[in-house]
């Protein structure tokens, strides 16, 4: 696998070859700075560190320059860790680009916090579909959950029913998603369909196909 | 939002002449049928615009054979040849979605008077 680290800027439409108006995601993706390689003999598994995004102001210890110092790199806001990545002979302090890891077509995974949404019932939560009509003398059970459980046997609600609650704000992965345009020279990439979180929201994009051209 | 704006300035064109609600324009669309690709020409009063930056998209209404047609366009599509503004049309607001229920003679616009003032 390989990937990189990008910030969603939002979305919009392009036209692809065949006059198509296909809707994109627009990720803005800043050359990522390798800060750790992970090796089989130092750390038991294969893995790249990635950082990327300057951090503005002083408070930043001692302990997080000297790791950035040690690959020659100022101070970054976000750092990420991909497994068994396949661009071979990369050294420590190497800047990867948008064209070393991504080709237009290319499927991709992207990870994002998804939106916070607050305390909310089970129909937006888990997509139930609520309980009788909307008419017919209906008292006030549209939006309930409805049985959550069985009675004196076993007389508990098993754990991990679906229920209201909490609901977002969680890492969310969307798979398969494709690579439509690239722009290089302002280090954006555009991406096919929806992904998860606000806008300015960072995420790790991790490209599915085996062969990187770098 | 202007790193938005860079995104979208690739899908723009700027060739295109501007035009409004009740204009009247022809739109010239490329065609393809199996290997051939040809124009067609739809000719009509524009009456919606709506969406903006690379979205933007606009209705054009016509009368063809006594039926109403409506037909709606990406501005930037790449299947517009070209755009011709016939006719500028004098009317109070941005959606005509009122021509749906007029007819023949009620459904006309005024044209514009687009001559500079003395």
């Amino acid at each position: 696998m390989s990937g990189l680290i990008g910030k969603k800027v939002g979305m919009t439409s392009i036209f692809d070859e065949l006059g198509r108006s296909i809707p994109v995601t627009v990720i803005e993706v800043e050359p990522c700075t390798i800060t750790q390689i992970k090796t089989d003999e130092s750390d038991g598994y294969n893995a790249v560190q990635l950082a990327a995004f300057d951090k503005t102001g002083k408070n930043v210890s001692k302990a997080v320059k000297g790791h950035f110092d040690k690959a020659g790199s100022s101070p970054k806001k976000v750092v990420s860790e991909i497994r068994d990545f396949i661009p071979e002979g990369l050294e420590l302090g190497d800047q990867l680009t948008i064209e070393d890891v991504f080709n237009v077509g290319d499927l991709v995974d992207v990870v994002g916090i998804s939106k916070g949404k607050g305390f909310t019932g089970v129909m937006k939560r888990h997509n139930f579909s609520g309980v009788g009509d909307q008419t017919h003398g209906q008292h006030n059970r549209e939006r309930a959950p409805g049985s959550i459980g069985q009675a004196s046997d076993p007389s508990r609600v098993f754990k991990g029913t679906k229920m209201a609650g909490r609901s977002g704000n969680a890492r969310t992965k969307v798979k398969n998603l494709s690579v439509a345009k690239i722009l290089s020279e302002s280090n954006m990439l555009l991406i096919t369909g929806s992904v998860p979180g606000p806008k300015g929201g960072y995420l790790e994009i991790y490209n599915q196909s085996e062969e990187v051209t770098s | 939002m202007d790193k938005m704006k860079l995104v979208e300035q690739t899908v723009m064109r700027d060739d295109l002449p501007e035009f409004t609600a009740g204009d009247t324009v022809n739109v010239h669309y490329r065609v393809r049928e199996g290997e051939k690709e040809r124009i067609q020409q739809y000719e009509g009063i524009v009456i919606n615009e709506r969406g903006e930056g690379a979205n933007k998209t606009f209705i054009v209404r016509k009368i063809s054979s006594n039926i109403g047609v409506e037909r709606i366009f990406p501005l930037y599509s790449p299947f517009i040849a070209k755009i011709e503004v016939k006719k500028r049309g004098k009317v109070r607001r941005s959606k005509l979605f009122y021509l749906r229920d007029l007819k023949g003679k009620a459904a006309r616009i005024q044209e514009k008077d687009t001559r500079e003032k003395q």
